[in-house]
């Protein structure tokens, strides 16, 4: 018998990024919850790289921020500088990155859960789930305390039996030598469930004062600072900023690397866990780009109470003094102090194919995942997995439908239909490239694709909902305006034609059909276009960017019409495909692993042809008949 | 997946595609009377398929462009009374291989696209045109039609064509993963300048794939024709037998027994018959290991050959070997030679004949006695539809026309983007469209080829 025993709804385990957002969403929801990290001083550590967005990440956070997440709101009261890449090319990969103050990130977040009901935060290490006939009961603490729930989230980040490594050295520790989990790893294994283990990396922080700021280059934000939430209010947010520099690696710097490479444990072995290929530590990029002369340092700012710099870009596991070698050559960091090593981290992760699209384990009922757990990698993969993970538990609670975004509504829904259908066999991280849609998941368009998703949830209020809608009807009124407007070849259009090089008219024209020209926009005809209603600038932003590009994006919206269909038919999860003897081996294999949740997502299964689907088409059909 | 594909009629010869008798086009789909209309004149002016009743036949002409192709009855059948349930159009045509390949490629440019193999019976089951039965037997057709379209529309690529394909693709990724790299790290890889630098890529990709289309039109991008296996014992006669075909020096010929070892591949054409012509190992027991290996590629041939001719050494009794040759010949369609009437023979013609049920032919590949017969023999089964085209073939030759012209109507739109200063963002979008076209050829999926690409090329930071 255990010697306490509490019942809650749902129970979180980790308050990472992940976790934070499955805890939030699910206490918000009204359903009591209890999140359990091994440090509530650690709650929504940054314990990386001190930003938060960047390309196809700031989208995640926005469609995050849209559905009613907390991460936007978050960096947008603790951040110390703003940038929007991308801005010179299409909108579509516009893409917004804070630097955060990492303390105040952590703290502040803390203050979001600590102040939010229903919410119950507890330090314990948790070391057991239980499993009864395959649904979850709840989870057991290392010291020995049981907590029932009706659905348990795991987000247990890189701490499962995480380990530290730098040279020779290692440390059986999570991140910034925290207290790693050892246990709950065997507990899984127990219940059936296939672990990976990954590795990942981070580079040294390095004192301030010891930096000659007069050899490198200084990297200040944006002028105009657009935050992250649809919530926050741009004026807000126009504050000082902190800036970041820039300096470069050279060949004093890889020739030590080099000499010193059967030191570093990626390379004697000693490391056993799969590393990502795009954020390789600086001996990786030596050995696998030689012929590049130097490579980009960022160094960063930790926070604003802190003298410790951030090294982006520079991230090893060399040995302690290898590493103050090399980092010395570098132009500025002649005399740089560490304050803390860089290091690779090892830990537990799974294999991400185990779960539904609603990141339910498929084998047990009832228990979600998120995060770093699944084998995803960065803070924003994070934190989405976690809200989707906590809002699917909530929904399963209540007695409501899953909720899943697809491959056309989200980045979101990329990220976890590749984790749940692709085989993946390093930490995960989003790219632009992998949204076949993109043109159509603007991060500037996140609250008209999700403010009503998340409405319906019950995570975005009245305020923000009747917003967005009215929004959306502006927008639909502008394009109808301008599409509409005649423009008359008269002497003051021609004179505008002329100043920006475009072609005189012969004939009239619409504002649209100027709009669509390469060199002109919607905002350069505010002098020709006489009755130009007064309109927010988001909502001009929407009319440009659906007259400008609309041939490209009627293209992708036809794809995804077609993509619906497939995705619409559903499969059962129970199924036994060796039961449809027209499969070829290989297909009945792959799909009896991945029981996919609908044909689209067969589709995607890699192993699995065109000719099967057509296949399953002629099953489903013929069951549907029988019926 | 079906990706690219907007289109949901499709097209494809129902008939065996040989010389012989008539021959069927048939489209279906919610677009199928329309496209019949675009190719379609009715020999009464005027008159427009989409206007005549359902179930009815029509007399014209089908034309591409302004050059009449055939003479053709159409017939149109409107959905869901038609075999597919939806709306159908089978144009008959007088048949022969040439006519209905043109007549199947303008319907393709005037709309449809190609069937996928099995999709007629596929759909016909999914619109409740076939009862709940025959669920099985549609998923086997579906099955056994894909494995084997599989099979040839990749084997029967040339290489050359096969690697000219693989390596423009490999240049195409690598612009689109050089693009995307710096989209995804703009702090680390700069896209200043790029466009010409692009400009410049696709300049040369360009005019390869217009040389491969118009080899398409010749019909070189695949081995086409009827596959012929020459199949006899060592030193029957069989390399004597191609070289003469071919006309030129091919096949090694040696006294020894065993010295062609590898299978040698002719296409040749016999009248308007084309031949795709293999020669093989000779067949017998064998220690030798790379002979082993020739032996079993010729049983592996011989098993996919469309023809058979078997070469039997006259002046050697017949043995164990030729018995197991004859095996092989049982439910083929094969012409027998019995080879050597220059020496003393001592095998009979009219026992061979009884023995294979195949007609045989007395010749003499050194004097090159008998070679007419043989070639009349070839045009006679083929010309008398005993002989069929692979069917497969002349679609998958159409399908790689149409990926081809989709990957060049990819690439003109690169350039109209650029033109029109397109950010690099949306350039990818068609870059990577021409990609994926270029794969259909070569049978090649896109999967995750973009990630592994910007990895392994391109150093990211972080």
């Amino acid at each position: 018998m255990p010697y306490l025993e509490e019942s809650y709804d749902i129970v979180v385990v980790g308050a990472g990024h992940a976790g934070c957002e499955a805890a939030l969403a699910c206490a918000r929801l009204g359903l009591e919850t209890i999140v359990f990290t091994v440090s509530i001083d650690s709650i929504a550590l940054m314990p990386c790289n001190p930003n938060i967005g960047g390309s196809s990440k700031g989208h995640l956070v926005r469609e995050l921020d849209a559905l009613g997440g907390e991460m936007g709101k978050n960096i947008d009261k603790t951040f110390i500088q703003s940038k929007m890449l991308n801005e010179s090319k299409g909108p579509a990969v516009h893409s917004l990155r804070a630097q955060a103050d990492k303390q105040d990130y952590s703290r502040e977040m803390r203050r979001t859960l600590e102040n939010t009901g229903h919410l119950t935060i507890r330090q314990a290490e948790v070391s057991e789930i239980l499993v009864e006939e395959g649904r979850i009961e709840g989870v057991k603490t290392f010291s020995g305390a049981v907590y029932h729930a009706k659905a348990v989230v795991l987000a247990t980040g890189t701490y499962l039996r995480a380990r530290c490594i730098y040279g020779d050295v290692s440390n059986p520790t999570g991140p910034n030598g925290l207290q790693a989990a050892n246990h709950l790893t065997d507990s899984l294994v127990a219940n059936g469930i296939e672990m990976f283990r990954f590795k990942t990396g981070t580079p040294a922080r390095v004192d301030k004062r010891s930096i000659d700021f007069s050899k490198i280059a200084e990297q200040p934000g944006d002028e105009k600072i657009v935050p992250f939430s649809f919530s926050t209010d741009p004026q807000s947010v126009q504050k000082e900023q902190v800036s970041c520099w820039l300096t470069y690696t050279n060949a004093e710097t890889h020739r030590i690397i080099r000499e010193n490479i059967d030191r570093s444990p990626l390379f004697s072995g000693a490391i056993e866990g799969t590393g990502p290929r795009y954020c390789p530590s600086i001996e990786d990029k030596v050995v696998k780009f030689p012929d590049k002369e130097r490579h980009q340092v960022f160094i960063e700012p930790e926070g604003l109470y802190t003298n410790e710099m951030y090294l982006s870009g520079m991230s090893s596991s060399l040995p302690e003094d290898v590493q103050y070698q090399m980092y010395r050559t570098v132009p500025g960091l002649e005399q740089v102090k560490i304050v803390r090593n860089a290091y690779a981290i090892e830990y537990d992760c799974i294999n991400s194919l185990q779960l539904n699209p609603s990141l339910e384990f498929k084998k047990i009922k009832g228990l979600f995942s998120g995060g770093q757990f699944n084998g995803s990698s960065g803070y924003e993969e994070a934190a989405v997995q976690g809200f989707m993970a906590g809002v699917n538990a909530a929904m399963q609670v209540l007695g409501r439908d899953a909720f899943v975004l697809d491959r056309s509504q989200a980045y979101i829904g990329v990220l976890i239909d590749d984790l749940v259908t692709k085989e993946n066999h390093e930490p995960y991280r989003m790219m632009t490239s992998r949204a076949e849609y993109r043109l159509l998941l603007r991060q500037d368009n996140a609250d008209l694709r999700l403010r009503e998703i998340g409405y319906e949830i019950g995570l975005v209020d009245e305020k923000d909902y009747h917003y967005v809608k009215e929004k959306e009807q502006l927008i639909e009124k502008e394009i109808q305006r301008v599409e509409r407007t005649q423009v008359g070849a008269n002497p003051k259009v021609q004179q505008f034609l002329e100043t920006h090089g475009s072609t005189l008219l012969k004939t009239g024209t619409t504002l649209a059909e100027l709009i669509r020209r390469p060199e002109l926009d919607y905002f350069m005809l505010t002098e020709i276009d006489e009755n130009r209603p007064v309109i927010s600038e988001e909502v001009a932003e929407q009319v440009n960017i659906s007259i400008k590009y609309e041939g490209y994006l009627r293209r992708q919206k036809q794809q995804v019409s077609q993509f619906k269909k497939m995705e619409s038919k559903k499969l059962d999860q129970d199924f036994d495909y060796s039961k449809v003897g027209s499969l070829r081996k290989e297909a009945v294999q792959k799909l009896n692993q991945h029981k996919p949740a609908s044909i689209g997502q067969a589709s995607r299964i890699s192993g699995v042809s065109p000719a099967d689907i057509s296949v399953l088409l002629v099953y489903l059909e013929r069951i549907r008949r029988e019926q | 997946m079906e990706s690219g594909r907007y289109s949901d009629t499709i097209a494809a010869i129902a008939t065996a595609v040989s010389n012989s008798g008539i021959g069927i086009i048939r489209i279906s789909g919610s677009k199928a009377i329309v496209v019949a209309d675009r190719i379609f004149e009715s020999i009464k002016e005027g008159k427009k398929l989409q206007d005549v009743p359902t179930h009815t036949i029509h007399y014209g002409m089908v034309k591409d462009g302004n050059q009449i192709l055939d003479e053709v009855l159409v017939t149109v059948m409107r959905g869901p009374h038609s075999y597919t349930g939806e709306d159908t159009v089978e144009i008959n045509c007088h048949g022969g291989v040439l006519v209905m390949k043109r007549i199947l490629e303008t319907v393709i440019r005037s709309g449809a696209v190609a069937a996928e193999p099995g999709e007629f019976t596929k759909r016909a089951f999914l619109n409740g045109r076939m009862d709940l039965s025959q669920a099985e037997a549609v998923m086997d057709v579906i099955a056994a039609k894909n494995d084997y379209a599989m099979a040839n529309s990749v084997s029967q690529l040339k290489g050359s064509v096969s690697r000219k394909i693989k390596k423009l693709r490999e240049a195409l990724l690598y612009q689109v993963a050089y693009i995307e790299s710096a989209l995804d790290d703009p702090e680390h890889i700069s896209l200043d300048g790029y466009t010409r630098e692009l400009r410049k890529a696709l300049e040369e990709i360009v005019p390869e794939i217009e040389g491969l289309l118009k080899n398409a039109d010749n019909g070189r991008l695949i081995s086409e024709g009827i596959r012929t296996v020459i199949l006899g014992k060592p030193n029957a006669g069989k390399s004597s037998l191609m070289n003469i075909l071919v006309g030129q020096e091919r096949a090694i010929v040696t006294d020894v027994a065993g010295t062609t070892r590898d299978i040698l591949e002719e296409q040749i054409r016999i009248g308007d018959v084309s031949l795709r012509l293999t020669d093989t190992a000779g067949i017998r027991e064998t220690e030798d290991v790379v002979e082993k290996i020739g032996v079993l590629r010729a049983k592996e041939a011989a098993k996919e050959a469309d023809l058979i001719i078997y070469v039997v050494d006259g002046a050697c009794p017949l043995d164990g070997n030729d018995r197991e040759i004859i095996e092989m010949l049982k439910s083929k369609r094969a012409i027998i030679l019995l080879n050597k009437v220059d020496l003393n023979l001592v095998v009979e013609e009219k026992e061979l004949e009884k023995m294979t049920g195949h007609p045989v032919i007395e010749i003499s590949a050194k004097e090159e006695i008998g070679i007419e017969r043989l070639e009349k023999e070839i045009s006679y089964l083929f010309f008398h539809g005993k002989l069929d085209f692979n069917d497969e073939l002349v679609i998958t030759n159409i399908r790689h026309k149409n990926a081809l012209e989709a990957a060049l109507g990819s690439l003109r739109l690169v350039f109209q983007g650029m033109k029109d200063g397109m950010p690099e963002d949306f350039l990818t979008i068609d870059l990577m469209d021409a990609y994926g076209k270029l794969g259909l050829i070569v049978g090649e999926a896109v999967e995750d080829d973009l990630v592994n690409e910007i990895f392994g090329k391109f150093c990211m930071g972080k």
